[in-house]
């Protein structure tokens, strides 16, 4: 039904910018620029705090451990922030998450026997991860288009599939990788390079990517085309489906990546795992600036919001000032304020 | 109309019912399990046992029928109850509840209309909606593991904490453990967060506690899932002030590694999900036998270490 992008004239005002048009764009841009800047200064602020109620905030290890473990959920918000941006949503990332990481470890153990280099069979573990991912993201994609079924329904059923599937995978315990594939596994959380560990590199580059992808082609271009307005896209001749479907696919792929980066640090998987991590990561891409009704977004923004939320619990867990029970009140209180400062930008 | 007139069939079909029982239980009796679904290695645990037993007792016991249902929720829970009850027509039923107080409205109405409902682990909020109740012992469960820490520590040393969900399960084995601690005034617990009853959650609150304090003796992980989150973040970071992670509930991981001597792990404390399958065993008895149930039944926690691990070990068990 809907014909591919091309650079005919119907393309036209997506892609290249007439004259008048071209001075608000700028402004646009610079907005968005600073609109970007603002949860950064909520990330400032908030880090200040935490030097001045422990010392040991700003240390190495600490400002280490507290990225590291932001890893999962800002690359999986990386690619929620393109869903979001295009109108649509994620429910299911959390026991997405959890069912590939259950499959990965389950197929790498069954996989063991066969082969003498314990490396080979995590290759084949990565692989099967990310291309579960691939195949997860393209059947949500599939349904909400070709089956005209809202997102958040679609992603609401899939959510209690995968972790049900899981949770009979295990048996209602735990999946436990085999010794000595843990160890040949384990530098991919644990294991750093020039210093710095090894899921942040990849977070980093799933990061860039992403910007890239979102401001620099025309696949990002349309995104925000089709979350402003799905209509106007559609009479530009935007293939709206084809660029739907590829962002739940991106989206899929990125939980692919975390579960990859995640699998090692316990080496196991339970009816536990991830559990929740599709509000995170939805908070840090809404966090970052991204509007929830579609349009328009930040990458940079994302990856600010989702630090900003692991930096709130690392500060709790840091101090003992405010009763435990009270944790997740100053989690929400910090996330309205950072909101509260985005604010009139619509 | 219609509603009105369901709602009257259904009041007709339990009263029907209610009737029929008495008659009918002593020949044969249906037995209702409702569980929480295996969301957590000991909900795991639970299911396994809940299901291993309703095998057993019905080839043991000639006439008794166990249906076991598992729930995702309080609200679901109560739903399956009355389904139980009206659909399935059982006269008896073990519930172990989601919560207390959300569960004991329906549980309730069970008991009025002559089911007898033996709950176990979390007591109704309502004691006379119960004909029985057995738990494991949770002050208990503090109990015994502040006091195998103070006394490998030799009374000495930095304590951190993990604390599950915020309940009152929780709350009784922290305060019995902090009591216990009160006693040793070298014994310095330096915080108690909650990781709960998660291995992630488990990892970061370890992580942090260990950027936080420089000389940790004991970590009581209170849990064995929460252990493993616990000894990851301990070898990542490679500190060797910590000797003793204590964990609890009894997994069979963890049991094996006290059998096999491991350094760290040097004791466990039993919380079971078995004790699921005590319950049953005991209703099912008492009620072919058509025996009383005694009123309370509190299965102790005790202390594993490697001298008995190997009692407690069940490598069949999920958990």
């Amino acid at each position: 039904m809907s014909p591919a992008p091309t650079d005919t004239a119907a393309v036209a005002p997506l892609d290249a910018e007439p004259g008048p048009v071209r001075k608000p764009r700028f402004a646009g841009r610079f907005g968005r620029r600073l609109v970007g800047a603002r949860p950064l200064i909520g990330l400032v602020v908030v880090c200040i705090a935490g030097q001045l109620l422990n010392a040991d905030f700003g240390t190495w290890d600490n400002v280490m451990n507290v990225l590291t473990r932001t890893a999962f959920i800002g690359i999986i918000a990386v690619g929620m922030c393109f869903v979001i941006i295009g109108g649509g949503i994620d429910l299911s990332v959390g026991s997405m998450a959890a069912l590939i990481a259950g499959a990965e470890i389950l197929l790498m153990n069954a996989l063991a026997p066969h082969f003498s280099s314990p490396i080979t069979v995590v290759l084949f573990g990565l692989a099967a991860a990310v291309a579960m991912g691939v195949l997860f993201g393209l059947a949500h994609g599939l349904l909400i288009t070709k089956g005209s079924i809202e997102p958040f329904i679609v992603t609401l059923g899939t959510l209690g599939i995968f972790r049900a599937v899981l949770t009979w995978l295990a048996d209602g315990g735990a999946i436990m990788l085999d010794g000595a594939l843990a160890d040949a596994y384990a530098p991919l959380y644990y294991g750093s390079l020039l210093g710095l560990p090894a899921p942040l590199w990849v977070f980093a580059a799933v990061a860039c990517a992403g910007g890239f992808l979102l401001n620099g082609t025309r696949y990002g271009r349309y995104v925000q085309a089709i979350g402003s307005n799905e209509q106007v896209a559609r009479y530009a001749a935007v293939a709206v489906d084809r660029v739907k479907v590829v962002s739940y696919v991106l989206l899929g792929a990125c939980v692919g990546v975390a579960t990859v980066l995640y699998v090692p640090r316990l080496g196991s998987a339970s009816p536990t795992t991830g559990l929740l991590w599709e509000l995170e990561a939805i908070a840090a891409v809404i966090v970052g600036g991204t509007a929830l009704k579609g349009g328009s977004g930040s990458v940079f923004g994302t990856v600010v919001g989702a630090v900003l939320l692991s930096v709130i619990s690392n500060i709790l867990n840091l101090t003992s000032i405010i009763s435990v029970y009270l944790n997740a009140a100053v989690q929400g209180v910090v996330i309205i304020i950072v909101a509260f400062l985005q604010r009139g930008r619509r | 109309m219609n509603r009105r007139l369901f709602a009257l069939t259904a009041l007709a079909l339990g009263l029907a019912s209610s009737i029929a029982t008495p008659a009918w239980a002593q020949k044969k009796v249906v037995m209702g399990v409702s569980i929480p679904a295996a969301t957590h290695g000991w909900t795991g645990g639970v299911v396994y046992w809940a299901k291993r037993t309703g095998e057993e007792l019905e080839k043991e016991i000639p006439g008794l029928k166990v249906i076991v249902k598992t729930a995702g929720s309080a609200s679901e829970q109560a739903n399956q109850v009355q389904d139980l009850a009206t659909v399935s027509k059982i006269d008896t039923l073990v519930i172990l509840p989601f919560e207390s107080a959300p569960l004991t409205q329906p549980v309730a109405q069970l008991k009025n209309k002559g089911v007898f409902v033996t709950v176990v682990d979390r007591g109704l909020t309502d004691p006379s909606a119960q004909n029985a109740y057995i738990a494991g012992d949770n002050p208990g469960f503090g109990k015994v593991a502040g006091e195998y820490m103070a006394k490998a520590m030799n009374g000495k040393g930095n304590v951190v904490i993990l604390r599950g969900i915020p309940t009152v399960i929780d709350n009784e084995r922290v305060d019995a453990f902090n009591a216990v601690m009160k006693n040793f005034p070298d014994i310095k617990v330096l915080d108690a967060k909650h990781g709960n009853w998660n291995r992630d959650d488990a990892f970061k609150v370890m992580q942090d506690y260990l950027t936080r304090f420089k000389e940790i003796d004991a970590v009581w992980a209170s849990d064995d899932d929460m252990a493993v989150g616990v000894q990851k973040a301990i070898e990542q970071a490679k500190r060797s002030d910590i000797k003793l992670v204590l964990g609890g509930a009894g997994s069979k991981d963890y049991i094996k590694k006290v059998m096999d001597g491991d350094k760290l792990v040097t004791a466990d404390v039993t919380y079971s999900p078995s004790m699921i399958a005590d319950a049953m065993k005991l209703t099912a008895h008492a009620r072919a036998k058509g025996e009383p149930l005694a009123e309370k039944t509190i299965i102790p926690s005790v202390l594993i270490t490697k001298d008995n691990a190997k009692k407690y070990y069940v490598p069949a068990s999920p958990f």
